[in-house]
């Protein structure tokens, strides 16, 4: 037996205090590391285009850098940059950025995807948008845009007066070699989408199938496009993005979105945030998750046994509820515009305690109705039958393809950023962080009705706060200047906990009062890759209900 | 007197009078169910008079069945005025078909993109006519919020005829309500709204006419494939 005290199991390059000693990384890198650049929110080391393969799957592999949240693209005038977001899923707070510059007659980067699963998309997405090739990228083509279209919309020269054409074609079956044995032609090619009342909203299945087993899916995005990162790159840090983000995530998620650009500019510009102000934040991004959550619940049943009348219609009645709420506070069903950059927009509805009395009648009403939900749904015996066991998402895979939210929570992955990483009054408050080590369909539906019981009780202790707050320290708004030109080439990523989980921004500035590039880390577009895994070699129905699961929703997939 | 006695009795009593219980209980007037205000407003004739197009649009209006068609944050509130508390069943108009082909009105809830236009089309080709469409959000009355998008079309009337638009971002359901119930309005006096733009069509690509783009492009789309093309530079 030694006396000697345990040592706390610390990766490489992490302090005692959960800090990152970004000297002993460099130090791990050795000569890959190039340079060295200080972003808001972590350093970031610069390093040769063919050599990012080597160096994330070090990071990875010792250091522990087991989530890339996100890749930015961007292009300079002088070179193009790929940006990868490094984090660790035990803890977010640890951020690494890897920098990749690459030349602008030949932007040419090595890819990520043999590390990250998650890369391929987002790697896709910056050949799309801005223009960069990743080698050895195992699919490099357009995902958001048409196949045909002209030219890279976030480059610098991109003309958007340009004529484009956009073909619609009849897909050919895109595994037929493989998969086919000669003379005995067994699969099928089957489109699922974009028009479709399974794939909530415009997304396009392709399917190849066995008899009634996926053999191959193959998920076409970009049917709800709508140049989100442009709209917020030509409006103003303090007004003019705001709007925006209620339209990412649109299933009465606004504030939680709200916040995630809330939260990056604020900290870009030094912003401190009245703690009142972050009360009533607190509470009404709870409120539009319990929305959120109600719109996966009802919908989730109306894909695994059609059930138009029951469930789908107590989840909306129960959003109408809080739909009423959030409309008393701020005065929009749907987009609700309430943030502002250091506080919100107004104070509580007069006459507050009318308010309280409601908002607390509410808080009381969910746990009874969620009862009855359990009933429903999940003591439902035809709906185990459907989703036990269905959509299995291993918790390697989820990490691996950067799922978050309640699709990580439900493959085991204790991963909150509310909790992690935390922001808004969420540290002050008493309540839980919902994970289910199932990994299945069933799982990740329990999950989200458990996280409304939890929502319900945050919403509660914020009222009991807000009831007791003195009349004259009620400070909604902290002194903002009138236009925000942050300090030219500040670059930072900063994400919340969205209702579909994690929800991250990058925005770089130039001095002006817009953004030069701002980017959105979607989690559903990170957690609709893993579909793959769940879906092959499954049947039809399972697929349908592994993708209602994931609850995604189009307007974040697509921006 | 026991309950049960009581209602044996009443029983006896109502069968002695001729009755049925059902009309016992119903009271007078049960088998005028089909009597309806406008029968007797009719009189004695079984007969009306009127013009079979003007009585068509009558019926037409009142049995509507919308496609379901959800594409952004307008579908979210479309969905909320067919289920409880708005109830667009009420209008003889809450019917979704998930199929095109066995629907009447599309509602259009969302921004139509480049890439969804041709899909659009589609799908609306393949209604049976008589079609009808309400716009819904200011999306598709001129592309909303998103108008500079270098990918959004600048409101659904440059792919497809428009009957009724409902503005908002997004429309509360109370203003889709009014919105459907100002087109049956239209359909029933057989009105129908003017198409003001020269909308994108589908065609063939070999038939477009050639320029640079066309000749970058036809290594990549066969002659026979349909393709949209749009001019950007000249949307409004």
């Amino acid at each position: 037996m030694s006396l000697q005290e345990p040592t706390p199991d610390l990766d490489p390059g992490e302090n005692p205090d959960g800090t990152l000693d970004y000297d002993e990384l460099a130090g791990l890198l050795g000569e890959h590391v190039i340079d060295r650049e200080q972003h808001e929110n972590a350093t970031a080391f610069v390093v040769r285009p063919d050599e990012v393969e080597t160096v994330l799957a070090t990071l990875k592999r010792e250091a522990g850098f087991d989530h890339c949240s996100c890749v930015t693209a961007q292009q300079y005038q002088d070179r193009y940059e790929s940006i990868y977001h490094l984090k660790k899923y035990k803890d977010p707070t640890q951020e690494l950025s890897v920098v990749v510059p690459t030349p602008s007659d030949a932007p040419l980067s090595q890819s990520a995807t043999g590390v990250y699963d998650t890369a391929n998309w987002h790697e896709r997405e910056a050949y799309d948008l801005v223009g960069i090739e990743y080698d050895d990228h195992p699919d490099l083509r357009r995902i958001l845009l048409p196949e045909t279209w002209q030219g890279h919309p976030l480059g610098l020269d991109y003309n958007q007066k340009k004529p484009q054409i956009v073909p619609l074609r009849e897909h050919a079956n895109p595994v037929e070699e493989r998969t086919q044995v000669p003379g005995d032609s067994d699969t099928m090619f089957v489109n699922i989408g974009p028009h479709h009342p399974a794939t909530h909203g415009v997304l396009h299945l392709k399917t190849v199938l066995d008899g009634e087993q996926v053999v191959d899916v193959d998920p076409d995005i970009g049917y709800l496009h709508r140049c989100e990162e442009q709209m917020c790159q030509q409006s103003t840090y303090r007004h003019q993005i705001m709007p925006y983000p209620d339209r990412w995530d649109y299933i009465s998620a606004g504030i939680l979105n709200e916040w995630a650009y809330a939260r990056t500019a604020e900290e870009m510009a030094d912003i401190e945030v009245p703690e009142y102000a972050q009360v009533l934040r607190t509470m009404s991004a709870e409120m539009c998750r319990i929305a959120a959550h109600l719109l996966a619940v009802g919908t989730f049943a109306l894909d695994i046994y059609g059930d138009f009348t029951a469930i789908f219609m107590y989840a909306v009645t129960d959003r109408e509820k809080v739909q009423n709420l959030l409309e008393d506070l701020t005065g929009q069903r749907l987009m609700f515009n309430y943030l502002r950059l250091g506080g919100t927009a107004w104070d509580l509805p007069e006459p507050r305690d009318e308010y309280f009395e409601k908002v607390r009648d509410f808080c009381e009403y969910i746990p009874e109705r969620l009862e009855e939900y359990h009933n429903l749904l999940s003591s439902n015996e035809l709906f185990q039958m459907r989703v036990m066991d269905t959509g299995i998402l291993p918790p390697e895979e989820a990490k691996s393809y950067g799922c978050t939210g309640p699709v990580a929570r439900a493959s085991g992955i204790d991963y909150d950023l509310r909790r992690d990483d935390p922001y808004g009054y969420y540290d002050e408050l008493d309540w839980n962080v919902i994970t289910d080590d199932g990994c299945d369909n069933f799982s990740r539906a329990l999950v989200r009705l458990e996280e409304m019981r939890e929502s319900a009780r945050i919403i509660e202790q914020c009222v009991d706060v807000l009831e007791d707050w003195p009349e004259d320290e009620r400070e909604i708004q902290a002194n903002v200047p009138r236009t925000l030109k942050p300090e030219p080439d500040t670059e930072i990523y900063r994400a919340v906990e969205a209702a579909k989980g994690e929800l991250g921004i990058y925005i770089r500035s130039d001095g002006t009062d817009k953004p030069a590039r701002f980017k959105i880390r979607s989690p559903a577009f990170c957690n609709l890759q893993s579909l793959e895994v769940m879906a092959e070699g499954e049947y039809v129905p399972d697929m349908v209900a592994a993708l209602g699961s994931l609850d995604i929703v189009l307007g974040e997939v697509d921006r | 007197m026991s309950k049960e006695q009581q209602l044996h009795d009443t029983l006896e009593q109502a069968q002695s009078n001729g009755q049925s219980t059902q009309a016992d209980r119903m009271g007078s007037g049960a088998d005028e169910r089909f009597n309806s205000k406008l029968r007797q407003a009719f009189g004695s004739t079984p007969f009306i008079l009127t013009k079979f197009d003007q009585f068509m649009n009558w019926v037409r209006g009142n049995s509507m069945f919308m496609l379901l068609f959800g594409i952004a944050c307008c579908s979210i509130e479309m969905m909320h005025t067919y289920a409880t508390k708005h109830d667009l069943d009420r209008f003889g108009a809450g019917v979704p078909r998930a199929s095109p082909r066995q629907a009447d009105v599309i509602i259009v809830p969302g921004t139509i993109v480049s890439k969804f236009g041709p899909r659009m089309k589609r799908v609306y080709d393949q209604m049976p006519e008589p079609k009808f469409v309400v716009s819904m959000g200011s999306c598709t009355i001129s592309g909303g919020p998103f108008q500079e998008g270098y990918n959004v079309i600048k409101g659904v009337e440059e792919i497809i005829p428009v009957d009724i638009h409902v503005p908002g971002c997004p429309p509360r359901p109370e203003a889709l309500v009014y919105g459907v119930l100002k087109l049956q309005e239209q359909i029933r006096h057989g009105e129908s709204a003017p198409v003001t733009v020269k909308p994108y069509e589908l065609e063939q690509f070999g038939d477009l006419d050639r320029d640079e783009l066309v000749d970058e492009l036809a290594s990549e789309i066969d002659e026979e494939d349909l393709v949209m093309r749009y001019n950007w530079a000249e949307s409004p």
